[in-house]
């Protein structure tokens, strides 16, 4: 049986149809020994247990999962980690309490990874509970409807009186008539990627961003490995493995459509608006149906509005904008929440793609269910060694990985347990970050920026001399030796990568003059000044395309002022 | 209190404005908000650089005729070179040290070694004459170490691009180091200071002399002369080889130092300047205005037979928009810009943006609009215009200047 695996990855090197010399050598890969084989002394570089397609949550949650379980793992994602959905909605740590009333499955899920969150990925999340309240126009019933269905699901629900919600919350519309505590908070979806691509790699995942998957490679009715174009070198190489899974999200869809499966997903577009600054500490929605801008989240130095919910066709999910009427509806209804964000500097707007499951005809995609959803396309489709994870949402990533990699392991035959809601995120793992002597150059603010974003990660972070510690964002405290750092570790290839991992240009002049420096500091680790001057070229249009549909106040002030730099005083074109 | 003229906003329009008036005999006070443009300067003054088609400009004064029908130039009509001329011998006497002619452009080093054409560059920074130039063929690029807004990356890309060898160096000074003990100081207005004190002006030379055997020139990032332009000339003449000083990403130390140049000379022929003061509101009687009143001064007001508004454009607050509109927040004066918000901007950062030609109107002597009528005594002067593409078309020190010059003569007809 070993021998006839080892015969197997042979004769795929000669290109010969496996099939007609070991018919039924895939059974013999589902063994338990399989990892004990004699296969591993011939593993070529391009040869893994499972291959990871998408490197948005999901993809990292379960390319983290399926490491941490001892599977070669190779993840796979066209452009960079969190580029979809992830890195494009609320950044809230939903206690479920939205889905109590509607979908319990969904906030019972919920609830359960919320709390894990906390736990394993405490330097990303934000405890600060949310508040659903109740105004003049809204029916106050509901709140009993909304706190027996959150008890039910597991939800802690105290019902507040309007008073005492106003002085915790001072920036609350001081018209509400009710309101409900939840644990409701805030993640920051780039460093929780960060953290689980940094984990999969120090357990033996291979990681490639930019690698975007043109074919899946087939061997009659199975799936044995995947034809990657590389957007860099611009190479085309192939990849091998017994399992491919599919987490590429709403593009999910299209690659499953490549050996003509049908994964029926809804492309429900939600647009956001993001404050100038943190308006409200506790996270504000409507105790009521869930309907379009009713939640209100900060994070970090921000506060962010959403969302709204439309259909749009597949082909829009890359080109995604912001409409004038969107904007004008997130207001509105965002004022209703806190009246204080009309007179708020707003800093852009953005939308993304929920990765949902259409289930029925319902137009505006919110009655359909946020489960989560795994379709071993074996049983479902008789196409074997492919499997597809969606559906789900932010909050739930960790449990659909590992639904995903359960199914990994029972393909593969590892009989390993998940301890994803046990093990930390690297960057959670020490108690307390303490100040470490090498630090002693960096300015408190910065340093508390450095350990606020990287958790205990900071300490990797260089502040040997004044180089390293000579700012270059300033809104958000990013200094040289955190650029290299991200440069250096962290998958970094451009200036929209480097502001994920770090936050440089996500403050209120929106990369202003930081993005100048840190163009040069890019252009000096790649060593050519000239792809840096593209790339600035490309980070300042990305900004722009958030800024220009809110460009009026304050922010278009500071547009001109950047335009006035780039265009007129630097001659960029 | 009560002027001949009163001139809303200090920075290069309405200086020039006021010291044309103070000259001419009028009384006058320039009320400034704060930091104005020039803070920002490309280190030169733009008269027309580019066609619409981003074709380079050689003869400005010849361009002018091929503008958008609104674009301030045309107020001036055939005036306009008198008045190019008239500004390039007052820089020289109010002690504004500049190179070029408004007949021919020249061409301005960008901060990332581009060239591109101008009209007049402050005196110590390099110019050339065609757009494939390079300040030599052995180039040493020395900047600071961490001085982020001198981009060497960039520079010695483009000058290697030109035919240049370049090689980039570091100047370790122990003064300008000190600088990094606040983690955000390592900026041009911060090094200026520095060099202010003749040691480590001494200290810099020897360093820059110990480095540049073998190059033909030293390009330095020019952050020299925070009060006196003439650093920068010890410099050269201290250095064996030549230097070149390019600009560095904003603050413009030369721009810094020119807008200090001009409030002192106007205060030194007597005119008031009011720093940090705003004007709130203004008492206005069929077009004219008769008073105006600011945040500090509270009820008192100010008065004056005639006004200028030179407040700049959106960057610098003298246009205000919201969801709605474009508005003046001063005087509320028709401003013209496109009712669809969505028109404003094109979805490329790089390409002419429809809100740049937004700006207050005016008639043909630049007396402000109201209600499509001309006040008697309010003019408009600068970037507040509307018409002009500073951006673009390369023209906004050539707007800012000529119009004050034009709107004083108006004033003192």
């Amino acid at each position: 049986m070993e021998k006839c695996i080892y015969f197997y990855f042979e004769i795929k090197q000669q290109n010969v149809a496996a099939e007609k010399y070991c018919p039924i050598k895939w059974q013999y890969l589902d063994c338990d020994k399989y990892k004990q084989t004699e296969m591993k002394p011939i593993r070529k570089e391009n040869e893994f247990d499972v291959i990871i397609v998408g490197g948005g949550i999901t993809g990292v949650g379960t390319a983290r999962d399926c490491a941490l379980r001892g599977l070669k793992a190779l993840l796979l994602e066209r452009f960079d980690f969190a580029t979809g959905a992830t890195g494009r909605n609320h950044g809230l740590l939903h206690s479920g309490a939205r889905y109590a009333v509607t979908d319990e499955e969904s906030a019972t899920e919920c609830i359960r990874e919320n709390m894990i969150l906390r736990r394993v990925a405490r330097h990303c999340v934000e405890e600060h509970d949310g508040l659903f309240i109740s105004l003049p126009e809204d029916d106050i019933n509901y709140q009993t409807t909304f706190v027996e269905a959150c008890r039910k699901a597991g939800i802690r629900a105290d019902v507040i009186d309007p008073r005492q919600a106003r002085i915790m919350e001072p920036s609350v519309n001081p018209a509400l008539i009710g309101a409900v505590r939840v644990p409701d908070g805030s993640v920051d979806p780039f460093r929780l990627s960060t953290a689980n691509v940094i984990d999969a790699r120090e357990h033996g995942a291979v990681v490639k961003t930019y690698s975007e998957v043109v074919s899946l490679i087939r061997d009659g009715q199975r799936i044995i490995g995947v034809t990657v174009f590389n957007h860099y070198t611009h190479q085309t190489e192939e990849f091998y493995a017994p399992l491919t899974i599919n987490a590429g999200g709403i593009w999910g869809h299209g690659i499953a459509a490549k050996v003509g499966i049908r994964v029926d997903m809804f492309p429900a577009k939600g647009s956001l608006l993001i404050f100038g600054h943190r308006v409200n500490n506790m996270v504000l929605n409507r105790c009521r149906k869930p309907a379009n801008a009713d939640i209100l989240v900060p994070g970090d130095t921000v506060c962010v509005i959403g969302t709204t919910s439309s259909r749009v066709p597949f082909e829009e999910c890359d080109h995604l904008s912001v409409t004038a009427d969107e904007v004008d509806l997130l207001l509105s209804e965002g004022m209703k929440l806190a009246p204080e964000l009309a007179t708020t500097r707003i800093l852009r707007a953005y939308a993304g793609v929920r990765p949902l499951v259409a289930a029925d005809n319902d137009p505006s995609g919110r009655n359909i269910s946020r489960g989560i959803v795994l379709m071993d396309h074996a049983t479902r489709d008789g196409v074997e060694g492919f499997a597809t994870i969606t559906g789900g949402k932010l909050m739930t990533y960790r449990l659909m990985a590992e639904w995903a990699t359960d199914l990994a392991c029972r393909k593969l035959g590892v009989d390993k347990k998940c301890t994803t809601m046990t093990e930390p995120l690297p960057g959670s793992r020490e108690e307390e970050v303490k100040t470490t002597a090498r630090h002693h150059d960096m300015k408190p603010h910065v340093e508390a920026s450095a350990f606020y974003r990287h958790g205990e990660r900071a300490a990797k972070i260089d502040a040997r001399n004044d180089l390293d510690t000579s700012l270059v964002c300033e809104c958000e405290g990013v200094t040289v030796g955190e650029i290299n750092y991200a440069v250096n570790e962290l998958h970094v290839h451009s200036l929209v990568d480097l502001r994920k991992r770090t936050r440089l240009g996500m403050g209120t002049c929106q990369a202003e003059m930081c993005a100048c420096r840190a163009a040069g500091i890019m252009g000096e680790a790649l060593g050519c000044g000239h792809k840096a001057q593209d790339d600035l070229r490309s980070f300042l249009n990305e900004r722009w395309k958030g800024v220009e549909p809110v460009a009026w106040g304050d922010t278009l002030r500071e547009s001109e002022y950047s335009q006035w730099v780039y265009n007129a005083v630097c001659g960029m074109e | 209190m009560k002027f001949d003229t009163i001139i809303i906003g200090g920075g290069l329009s309405g200086l020039t404005c006021a010291l044309r008036l103070q000259a001419g005999g009028r009384r006058c006070a320039v009320i400034s908000a704060g930091q104005s443009a020039l803070h920002f300067s490309s280190g030169s003054f733009d008269l027309l650089g580019l066609r619409a088609d981003r074709s380079e400009i050689e003869s400005p004064l010849d361009e002018v005729k091929h503008l958008r029908e609104m674009h301030p130039y045309h107020k001036l009509g055939d005036k306009l070179p008198h008045y190019a001329a008239q500004a390039e011998s007052l820089l020289a006497q109010w002690g504004i040290r500049v190179k070029g002619d408004a007949r021919k452009n020249h061409f301005r080093y960008t901060p990332m070694g581009g060239l591109r054409p101008t009209w007049l560059t402050f005196s110590e920074l390099a110019v050339a004459d065609d757009s494939n130039a390079c300040p030599g063929e052995r180039v040493l690029v020395a900047n600071f170490p961490g001085f982020l807004d001198f981009n060497t990356s960039f520079i010695t890309d483009a000058l290697c691009s030109r035919g240049a060898k370049c090689e980039v160096c570091l100047l370790d000074m122990d003064s300008v180091n000190r600088l990094r003990v606040s983690s955000t100081e390592m900026r041009a207005a911060n090094i200026a200071k520095v060099f202010e004190s003749e040691e480590a002006l001494g200290e810099l030379i020897a360093k820059i002399n110990q480095m540049a055997d073998g190059y033909d020139c030293v390009v330095l990032p020019a952050v020299f002369g925070f009060s006196d332009a003439g650093l920068a000339t010890r410099i050269e003449e201290g250095v064996r080889t030549g230097v070149a000083f390019l600009p560095a990403m904003p603050p413009s130390v030369a721009g810094i130092r020119t807008q200090k140049q001009l409030r002192t000379e106007f205060e030194r022929m007597g005119g008031v300047f009011i720093p940090g003061d705003e004007v709130v509101r203004a008492d206005i009687e069929d077009g004219e205005v008769k008073k105006i009143y600011t945040r500090n001064h509270g009820e008192m007001g100010f008065s004056a037979s005639n006004y200028v508004l030179a407040t700049g454009h959106f960057m610098s607050g003298g246009l205000k928009a919201d969801a709605q509109g474009v508005y003046e927040p001063v005087f509320g004066s028709d401003v013209y810009y496109l009712a669809d918000r969505g028109e404003w901007f094109d979805k490329d950062f790089f390409r002419p943006q429809a809100y740049s030609t937004f700006g207050v109107e005016t008639d043909a002597h630049c007396k402000v609009l109201f209600g499509a009528r001309a006040s008697k005594n309010l003019y408009a002067a600068g970037s507040v215009l509307c018409g002009a593409d500073a951006m673009h078309e390369l023209c906004g020190g050539g707007v800012s200047l000529l119009t004050a010059l034009y709107v004083a003569d108006e004033i003192l007809k």
